[in-house]
């Protein structure tokens, strides 16, 4: 017998005759959708050059075009000061921008879904309060690693922190009996936890430092240098491929952890592979440009708005939405106020929220 | 010996045993079978166990295959458990969620190869749902998605189907639809079918084979006329029931109070 259609609706596919018109229709407009997906990420990575071009070519220092390209070109036949703007400063800026955004747009995408909370990212649990910290170590107490050199000082104690601090989650999420809720309150409980040891250390330092560190925490595509901005680069390649790997298993992982285990998704090993991926792209970013935090939470709703859940469109979606809100923020951060460089961090929340309330609110999604 | 069985399961959840060294089964194959017992007797936690899904010991055979020692992927395979929980409601087409249920242990098998979009198709067809395959899990009622469920998993052609709860949150017209569907794809794939059940009328009429539970024990097993009588269901719901034989000489069983 048959479940007979009227009570759920009409159309119906003969499995006798195979490929009946309304099959053929649904085939049709699956692709379709996976065309316009693919239409839309090539549009993000599209809009994140022109970004990028963007952010390369405006400045306080005022430089034509044509110098710029000049400078790009024949780097040893310009003005000294030229060449620093150029290979110095803006480019490793705008570029900086992009890997950070990537990084935390990924690792914001892997921890909504691996913890099951659309509140996680590298922000809310505690990865950017834990590298504040250990900046604030390095900053205040001159605390260092042995064997760092001076330029990686306050990134390597930063680096560590956070590190750990996702290492702290992933122990947390191991116990047994542990459901992804005690994982999100333990990472909020570091969150308070490293704010307060951030302020005894404000408390006990002196002026300098303190300002140094507040300037720190603020979160700044300033101190974007070639090595960082090769390595956070060099992160970004090895670890993205690896996650997009692991789409289909993180897609089943939204339906439920226990549905997704009886599908056949080893539930723990998934989570401990994207804890381990998150916890390198988070704590990397945050360690060379400090806090920013807006980037990891929203570009995820954002990709899932636009793209589905379907993880592997959604990973890189997510990915790019956070390059492209980085590397408009990094053009807002030199150009709003004359003369001044804001800090990035401050600009990423506003810039984002546009963002946010265009897409995210809006009733219905585009996909 | 064919069919499904286990020998010497124990299950813990922390201290405490749930399920003591109980040896269940054969469930035949071809047939759908009925899992019975009251609330917290332990028929999630049996058929968790059957499926490989959370620590257990004990031996699980299918025919002359020994489960215990696949790997999940390989295990969930052959043998599937159906959560007693819906679908979770995510921004998910329901052909997307097919697909990604066939997809989640990497490598499709090939006796479910072909083209995935057809067979996805045919399976919710096959559950009268072929016309929600575009919309939205977030957007479909409870039942709803309960039937995207049960197509996941008939569409993942396991040899061994466990099944909790499956007809909890369908009207009445989808429950025997179902079950239907259960019986004759059961029969054409000579594979292991076991549903917890909590309508016994559904059981005594529908399964062939019914084992019921309490409190992680086994009251009696066998043919639905045998396990389903006033003695067993005392037993088991400390109730007080009939089973006649309504008009067309079907059993029906009745509930007349609490004991
Ligand atoms: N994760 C868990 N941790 C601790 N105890 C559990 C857990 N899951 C189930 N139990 C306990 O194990 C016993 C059996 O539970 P189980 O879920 O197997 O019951 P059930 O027969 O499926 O009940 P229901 O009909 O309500 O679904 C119950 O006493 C329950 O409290
Ligand atoms: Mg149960």
């Amino acid at each position: 017998m048959r479940v007979p259609e009227e009570s759920v609706g009409t159309p119906s596919v003969s499995p006798s005759t195979g490929l009946s018109d309304y099959a053929r229709e649904v085939r049709g407009r699956y692709q379709s959708l996976l065309r316009r997906r693919m239409g839309l990420l090539g549009l993000l990575l599209a809009l994140i050059a022109a970004s990028v071009v963007l952010d390369f070519s405006l400045g306080p220092s005022g430089l034509s075009p044509s110098a710029l390209i000049r400078t790009l070109l024949h780097p040893h036949h310009v003005p000294a000061g030229q060449g620093v703007i150029v290979w110095q400063i803006r480019l490793p800026y705008a570029l900086m921008a992009v890997c950070v955004g990537a990084s935390l747009g990924l690792a914001g995408a892997e921890m909504q879904t691996v913890l099951a909370n659309p509140l996680a990212s590298p922000f809310t649990l505690g990865v950017s309060a834990a590298a504040a910290f250990g900046a604030s170590l390095a900053i205040i107490l001159g605390w260092r690693l042995p064997g760092v050199p001076d330029a990686w000082v306050v990134s390597g104690d930063a680096f560590v922190f956070a590190i750990g601090s996702v290492l702290l989650l992933d122990m947390v999420s191991r116990r047994r009996n542990a459901g992804t809720g005690t994982v999100v309150l333990f990472g909020i409980a570091l969150v308070f936890a490293f704010h307060a040891l951030v302020s005894l250390l404000q408390f006990v330092a002196n002026e300098d430092a303190l300002q140094d560190l507040v300037f720190w925490t603020m979160g700044s595509l300033t101190r974007a240098t070639w090595p960082k901005l090769g390595l956070l680069a060099a992160a970004c390649v090895i670890v993205a491929p690896l996650s997009f790997a692991a789409s289909w298993k993180l897609t089943v992982l939204r339906m439920g952890e226990e549905r997704a285990a009886s599908l056949g998704v080893d539930v723990p090993r998934v989570r401990r592979g994207a804890l381990l991926r998150v916890s390198i792209l988070s704590a990397l970013a945050v360690s060379f440009v400090g806090t920013i935090g807006f980037v990891g939470l929203v570009a995820p709703h954002i990709a899932r708005r636009l793209l589905g859940e379907d993880h592997r469109f959604y990973l890189p979606g997510s990915m790019l939405v956070g390059a492209l809100v980085m590397s408009l923020s990094s053009i807002a951060a030199r150009n709003l106020l004359p003369g001044v460089v804001i800090p990035t961090g401050i600009v990423t929340a506003l810039v984002g929220i546009p963002f946010f309330l265009g897409i995210v609110l809006r009733r219905r999604s585009i996909s | 010996m064919d069919g499904l069985y286990c020998e010497h399961m124990t299950v813990r959840y922390g201290r405490r045993t749930v399920l003591d060294d109980i040896s269940v089964g054969p469930f035949p194959p071809g047939r759908v079978s009925a899992l019975l017992g009251p609330n917290g007797s332990g028929k999630s936690t049996l058929l968790r166990a059957l499926a490989g899904l959370g620590e257990a010991t004990g031996r699980v055979m299918l025919g002359v295959d020994d489960l215990t020692g696949l790997t999940l992927a390989r295990r969930t395979r052959r043998c599937l458990y159906l959560p007693q929980a819906l679908p979770a409601m995510v921004h998910l087409q329901v052909l997307e969620s097919m697909l990604a249920a066939q997809h989640a242990t990497g490598v499709v098998p090939p006796d479910v190869q072909g083209d995935e979009i057809d067979a996805a198709l045919h399976m919710l067809d096959v559950f009268g749902i072929a016309d929600l395959s575009m919309r939205y899990m977030d957007e479909l009622s409870g039942g709803q998605r309960q039937l995207v469920g049960l197509a996941q998993a008939l569409g993942r052609h396991p040899d061994a189907l466990l099944l909790d709860e499956p007809l909890s949150a369908l009207d009445l017209h989808h429950q025997f639809a179902v079950m239907e569907i259960l019986r004759r794809e059961t029969a054409a794939r000579q594979i292991v079918t076991v549903m917890v059940l909590h309508d016994l009328n559904i059981a005594v009429r529908m399964t062939d084979y019914d084992v019921i539970l309490r409190e992680g024990r086994i009251i009696a097993a066998g043919a639905p006329g045998a396990v389903i009588t006033p003695v067993t269901l005392a037993r088991t719901y400390d109730i007080v029931a009939r089973v006649e034989k309504c008009s067309r000489g079907l059993p029906h069983v009745m509930v007349d109070g609490l004991r």
